[in-house]
């Protein structure tokens, strides 16, 4: 290695170096991460105001349960899991392109580059087929003595306490069916504002390492004699596999 | 293949621990584990616990205590690995960590609202005994219903 290690008793803040040894942009990009893990920090937490003080909230289990393919199976968790482990494993494959950036090797972080941007476009598939399916996947509602079948939006929510099967009978409706009553609205505007914002991090983040795989291609870095931009792609791209450790942690496992 | 130029005069660019990339795989090991062993805990309360009479409130409440604890383990091996803060010198850690302190107070004190407002609503804001019928309002036959 040519570069030499930081020697012991250095003086950080005598000046004629940065105290913090970084690059201003890398600075700069985990001060916009603080600021962004509030935001995220602020919409989590108060989704947790909100569930503590309902006397009901749905269980994602029953909310989450279905998987591409498989009908009407009760799977709880599969799906996400697959999104999860899609995550874990572009945030590998960006970590790796950092790797390589920082040995010059053009080449390894052209691939491993098209690898997260891959990994990046099947986490907002994913995320795409799940939010139809909650829109669209209509259920039985017993609001004010009548049935509604409706799907789970901003402003609707089908995931309410059970109607009892003897209260169904009761109205001469069929016993056997599963029916719910309303549950609370703010479940469906926290789940789409909070995946949504999450989702759109995504999006940006794949945007920016496909700009990155451009300049890559073109050369830029080589010329510039460093990979930092890679690195600071990279930041962003680990944080928002952080956040979604968070947003899955919240509404999917507890 | 030749280490990198160093971008910045008054950057010392410090060399990786590892010129492989053992590292980078043993975390990804570490955090799928990890995934794991919190959807097995998930399953068990999709499964087994949750919305069981006969369990135990607080064993639900410590199972998913568990389950926060390692997704804070996962979020330590991402910070700290993936995004190499912690290869960087301890100044640049310290400015990163002070301010996210602020999210112990920021937790503690909104979920504790949350509990207060729910007290509040229940009890009339403590004019009468403790009763939930905010669920029951939506359906009156079911009113009826719970009347033993």
């Amino acid at each position: 290695m040519s570069t030499s290690a930081i020697p012991a008793g250095t003086k950080w803040w005598s000046g004629g170096r940065s105290p913090f040894n970084i690059g201003y942009g890398k600075v700069m990009m985990w001060y916009f991460l603080i600021s962004d893990t509030f935001t995220f920090g602020a919409f989590l937490i108060s989704y947790g105001t909100i569930r503590f003080s309902a006397n009901y909230w749905p269980d994602p289990n029953h909310i989450f349960n279905a998987f591409p393919g498989f009908g009407h199976q009760d799977l709880p968790l599969a799906f996400v899991s697959l999104m999860t482990f899609i995550l874990i494993a572009s945030s590998v494959t960006m970590v790796l392109a950092v790797h390589e950036g920082r040995h010059m090797n053009r080449k390894g972080v052209e691939k491993y580059m098209i690898l997260t941007i891959l990994g990046g476009l099947a986490f907002l598939s994913c995320q795409a087929w799940e939010w139809t399916h909650l829109i669209t996947g209509e259920h039985k509602v017993l609001v004010d003595g009548a049935l509604q079948t409706i799907g789970t939006t901003v402003s609707h929510n089908p995931w309410g306490p059970a109607v009892p099967h003897d209260v169904l009978a009761k109205m001469g409706a069929d016993a056997g069916e599963h029916v719910n009553t309303l549950g609370p609205v703010a479940f469906g505007g926290y789940f789409f504002g909070i995946t949504g914002f999450h989702g759109f991090h995504v999006f940006s983040g794949v945007v920016i390492n496909v700009i990155m795989l451009i300049k890559t291609r073109l050369g830029h870095f080589d010329q510039r004699g460093h990979y930092e931009m890679i690195e600071k792609a990279g930041l962003y791209w680990h944080f928002v596999d952080l956040v979604w450790v968070f947003v899955f942690l919240c509404f999917y496992l507890i | 293949m030749s280490t990198q130029h160093q971008s910045f005069s008054e950057v010392t660019l410090q060399p990786e621990h590892h010129g492989s990339t053992r590292r980078i795989w043993v975390v990804m090991a570490i955090l799928s584990v990890i995934t794991l062993v919190e959807l097995a805990l998930g399953f068990g309360l999709a499964r087994h616990w949750y919305g069981d009479p006969h369990v135990n409130y607080h064993l639900i409440l410590f199972i998913k205590g568990v389950i926060c604890i390692l997704t804070l383990l996962k979020a330590y091996y991402i910070v700290s690995v993936f995004m190499h803060l912690g290869d960087e010198v301890r100044n640049f850690i310290t400015t990163i960590i002070i301010p996210l302190m602020l999210f112990v107070w920021f937790i503690i004190s909104f979920l504790w609202e949350g509990e207060s407002w729910k007290n509040m609503k229940n009890t009339n804001a403590h004019s009468r005994e403790y009763k939930t019928e905010q669920v029951q309002q939506a359906t009156p036959a079911m009113q009826q219903h719970e009347k033993p």
